[in-house]
């Protein structure tokens, strides 16, 4: 088998060219890949694949809020759980739920809840659980990107779908969508998830130091690519339902000619 | 009053619908003067109406549904029903057919855990769980037939405009088929083969509810499988 590379710290992090260690130039995305629907037992799931993330997320409701006292009399109470798998990292992450990944989980829940129609639902609890299988930096906005997918795909009603990605800093230059390698040893980092219709802003987090100019400009890279991505979400929902109807109706053409 | 998307087609939530005056309907909202899908579903214009008939979704209860649900307790005064919504159901004994007054008896000599029953909403008003009634025709205690779920939101398809799709399921595949607005589909047939095509037709009634020309093609698929409907009724008659 093939053994993962030892993490060590990259001499440089771009080339004379301008070109990353992955081979990306600076404004440009990991490749994204998206799924809807891959779990059977979760009422809605989405599956993300960005560069070498691979998230998992199930989503169950609305569905009747135990223990009861956490129901809400007037909404449903939105809970969100991010969670890294032991074998997702270079090193045995402890299965225990980390400082870490209770942040993520609130600041997801946070972002996902601004869109979520939750007062159709008074009483009830929708459940996210966000798996991280494999992580690559940027595991917070890949998660919020499939999350919202998940809700959209178990029929939640919501506003819209959110779109996440990061920017960052690195030798120097703001670069899109940081990696792993990036990340730990770049000098920022700045997740962002924005809702596109509504032009809100539902998730910013900054790590390390930016001047005013360079956060501006990694906002509006930022902003870009989550239109980039939104699209792709709006796609992947889609083709769900679309390639259904192709094979049947396609079936009844055949039939027809036969 | 502009339409943006395009009719029958499949939206994302926050897709643009339409611009204007129009009447909001089911899953769709408006900020300003631009109307949105609220859900993945297909788009919908009546009139000056826009809805989106969703494609995914559980069972929300409302007044007057017929429901069909399982028994999860038995209590003093009444059960509680899982019908497949986010609020547990409570039929009380006072809704079930029978004498008045104080009853002695254990109510699980009528119902027990398990149980299937087909019964209406009552009363449901958000701030408490529904209510539940099985007192009405053909209401109460399933004990034959086959119980189909499928998802809630297919049943409008299930049903059909003006009930199209249901009646020609009824009459090709010789069932009768009772359906519940929370997805439990309740079907009695002549033969177990008339059930088992029957049901196969449900299942991809619900898989392919978005699809043209589903109920000719459902029609196709149970006529190739040579069960009698229609026919076999006459003969009985």
């Amino acid at each position: 088998m093939e053994k993962l590379p030892e993490p060590k710290q990259p001499e440089k992090l771009i080339d004379d060219k301008g070109i990353r260690i992955d081979g990306r130039r600076l404004d440009q995305l990991r490749p994204i890949k998206l799924e809807v629907g891959i779990l059977d037992k979760a009422d809605g799931s989405a599956y993300i694949e960005q560069g070498k993330n691979k998230i998992l997320v199930g989503v169950y409701g609305p569905r009747e809020a135990h223990p009861k006292h956490i129901a809400l009399p007037d909404r449903a109470v939105l809970r969100c759980r991010y969670r890294m798998a032991p074998f997702s990292v270079d090193e045995r992450k402890n299965p225990a739920p980390s400082r870490r990944e209770m942040e993520l989980s609130k600041v997801i829940r946070e972002s996902l809840e601004s869109v979520v129609l939750t007062d159709l639902y008074p009483r009830t609890t929708i459940d996210v659980f966000i798996e991280v299988l494999q992580s690559d930096g940027g595991s917070r906005c890949a998660g919020i990107t499939a999350a919202s997918l998940a809700l959209a795909d178990a029929g939640i009603p919501m506003r819209e779908l959110v779109a996440a990605c990061a920017v960052g800093k690195i030798q120097g230059h703001m670069a899109l969508d940081l990696s792993d390698a990036e990340d730990k040893y770049g000098e920022a980092d700045l997740p962002v998830a924005w809702v596109p219709n509504a032009n809100l802003v539902t998730l910013l987090q900054m790590d390390g130091i930016l001047t005013t100019s360079e956060f501006e400009k990694g906002l509006t890279m930022a902003l870009d690519a989550c239109k980039t991505i939104h699209g792709m979400q709006q796609e992947a929902l889609k083709k769900k339902y679309l390639v259904i109807k192709e094979v049947a109706e396609e079936r009844e053409e055949t039939e027809v000619v036969a | 009053m502009v339409i943006v998307a395009e009719p029958k087609q499949v939206v994302a939530p926050g897709e643009l619908l339409a611009e204007g005056d129009h009447q909001l309907g089911d899953n769709s909202f408006k900020v300003g003067t631009r109307i949105f899908s609220a859900c993945i579903g297909i788009f919908e214009v009546d009139g000056n109406r826009v809805t989106v008939v969703p494609l995914k979704g559980g069972y929300f209860p409302r007044v007057g549904d017929l429901v069909g649900g399982r028994i999860v307790d038995v209590g003093l005064s009444g059960w509680t029903v899982d019908i497949r919504a986010p609020y547990e159901a409570m039929l009380p004994a006072s809704e079930t057919p029978g004498p008045r007054g104080p009853r002695r008896r254990d109510l699980s000599e009528s119902f027990d855990v398990g149980d299937m029953v087909l019964s209406q909403v009552l009363a449901f008003d958000r701030t408490r769980d529904p209510l539940l009634t099985v007192k009405g025709p053909g209401l109460g205690k399933i004990s034959t037939g086959r119980v189909v779920e499928i998802s809630a939101a297919k049943i409008p398809r299930l049903i059909g405009r003006k009930g199209s799709m249901i009646s020609m399921l009824k009459r090709e595949t010789g069932c009768q088929i009772t359906v519940g607005q929370n997805g439990v589909v309740m079907l009695w047939g002549k033969s177990p083969e008339n059930e088992r095509v029957a049901v196969e037709a449900i299942y991809m009634v619900e898989r392919e509810a978005h699809t043209r020309g589903l109920t000719d093609r459902i029609r196709e698929m149970i006529a190739k499988s040579n069960v009698v409907g229609e026919v076999a009724r006459t003969q009985a008659a």
